[in-house]
């Protein structure tokens, strides 16, 4: 199905305002939980595990949704630090990867809570796991100093006990409850990103061939080829990465030791932080060219995957000598220098990585 | 990163949940593996808790000296900005900078106290004593 059809069956459904009582198709009743390491393809490659047969994969998810990316706001700031992201926005890997593999996507937002709780319930009483757009700061199971006002995490309902919603968020190992107040709050959480009482799932009954796979995998790395080249603005993308090592350089002289170690130390908790998989994502975008090869033989996929497993060993290398400043082992001007220039080094990999992939056909 | 340089520092989080890192195996495959934690991002996290306690340390001052409201401290503490806390509460932006004098939060009605205590999840008697109970 080409993704212009997807887009026009998306369209009526969420243009139906008889929308709640449309027929829900069945669905097995089973719900099995599986950790990955980042929360939206971790929900993407789960709830696609019944029309799939498990053959998407989380680094599928996160390929095929063209996951992979650097923003560096210079004027916005998150939590007293700089906006850095390895990721793009929330929301697009769910749509992009049910987009490209021809899944018609059910996808609401509510003003007011009540209906947003009533939706849930008719999605469950339906055989649906759904998932759910949710805030951290008031998320009962996540440890008191993993709590920030971030609302773009995601997590999946699967049931419901009595008061007690049935959770299983990818990134825990186990499964676990929330009542009714406790996933009111969260859903209703406010701030930038707030997610509204977000709710998605994809539709069923679709079978996903390997036809469709490859096609998807196309789709995703062409996608992510351009949001990492192809982008004018000069903080996005490998530009962007090359950008931001030249302002590190200048951090020290402009902010003061102190405060460049705190936005180091930021910078590090978005690249390795729950979620990442180790990296910033690299090392997930590299299974994900693994994967791909399994699909179409092409030896040069492996080649690109190396190039991704050294760039995410070096970003990992640049984390390590940002602790060091953060620290306070080291902090000469030198340090600071040499921080940024790993930051070219794997501007400069990547760069060369997606040109290649640019050329597989 | 291979299997084996998979870090094991005990962080925190170690205790609800290990976390998945993709690492190579032997022959250069992706596999997945649990972490329960690194000491750089350990010690990351430590500096913005930190920065916050700072933060909150200077928040309470400021109310200690009658240059601000406790909404201040609970603002910091909960680490909200005014416009989140807009948000949560409903009141205006401007409003709030209004009941962040201490002169204007003495004369605030219950109701409203009540819509901050509900913001900051803790009980009204609780704001003005800037009493936390967890």
């Amino acid at each position: 199905m080409n993704s212009e059809k997807v887009n026009r069956i998306n369209k009526v459904i969420n243009d139906d305002p008889n929308y709640p009582n449309f027929q829900l198709p069945q669905f097995p009743k089973t719900f099995e939980h599986r950790q990955a390491a980042h929360c939206e393809s971790g929900v993407t490659s789960n709830l696609l595990k019944i029309s799939s047969g498990g053959k998407i994969t989380e680094p599928l998810a996160f390929g095929i949704g063209a996951g992979l990316f650097f923003i560096y706001f210079p004027f916005l700031k998150i939590n007293n630090g700089p906006a850095i992201a390895f990721r793009t926005l929330p929301g697009y890997i769910f749509n992009h990867t049910c987009k490209s593999l021809g899944i018609p996507v059910i996808r609401k937002k509510f003003r007011s809570k009540e209906r947003a709780e009533e939706f849930l319930k008719q999605c469950l009483a339906g055989g649906h796991p759904v998932g759910l757009q949710v805030g951290v700061y008031y998320l009962p199971y996540f440890p008191k100093e993993y709590r920030f006002h971030f609302n773009a995490h995601n997590l999946i309902v699967y049931g419901k006990q009595g008061d007690n919603y049935l959770i299983s968020d990818p990134v825990m190992e186990h499964t676990t409850t929330l009542d009714s107040y406790q996933l009111e709050r969260v859903r209703f959480a406010k701030g930038a990103l707030a997610p509204k009482g977000h709710i998605y799932y994809p539709e069923n009954g679709v079978a996903i061939t390997d036809e469709q796979i490859k096609h998807a995998i196309k789709n995703g790395i062409r996608k992510n080829v351009n949001s990492m080249l192809h982008i004018p603005i000069s903080f996005l993308g490998v530009k962007g990465i090359k950008n931001t090592g030249n302002k590190i350089k200048k951090w020290r002289d402009q902010l003061g030791l102190q405060k460049a170690g705190s936005y180091l130390a930021h910078m590090v908790r978005m690249q390795e932080e729950i979620g990442t998989g180790g990296g910033g994502f690299r090392f997930i975008y590299a299974a994900f060219l693994q994967e791909a090869h399994g699909y179409f033989k092409n030896e040069s996929l492996l080649k690109i995957s190396e190039t991704f497993t050294k760039t995410g060993d070096l970003w990992r290398t640049a984390a390590v000598q940002a602790a060091g400043i953060y620290k306070g082992r080291i902090g000469n001007q030198e340090d600071f220098n040499l921080m940024g220039d790993y930051l070219h080094e794997i501007s400069e990999l990547e760069k060369n990585a997606f040109l290649a992939l640019k050329k597989i056909k | 990163m291979k299997k084996e340089e998979v870090p094991q520092d005990l962080s925190s989080l170690a205790k609800f949940t290990k976390e998945v890192c993709y690492a190579t195996d032997s022959s250069g495959k992706y596999i997945t593996e649990l972490s329960s934690g690194w000491d750089v991002k350990i010690k990351a996290l430590d500096v913005a808790w930190e920065d916050i306690k700072k933060r909150i340390e200077a928040a309470s001052e400021q109310v200690l000296n009658n240059n601000a409201s406790p909404l201040l401290f609970f603002m910091e503490y909960r680490l909200m900005d005014i416009s989140i806390l807009a948000e949560y509460t409903g009141f205006w932006k401007w409003q709030i900078k209004r009941h962040l004098k201490p002169g204007v939060f003495k004369n605030l009605s219950n109701e409203k106290l009540q819509k901050y205590a509900e913001a900051f999840n803790i009980k009204v008697e609780d704001i003005k004593s800037m009493t936390i109970n967890e």
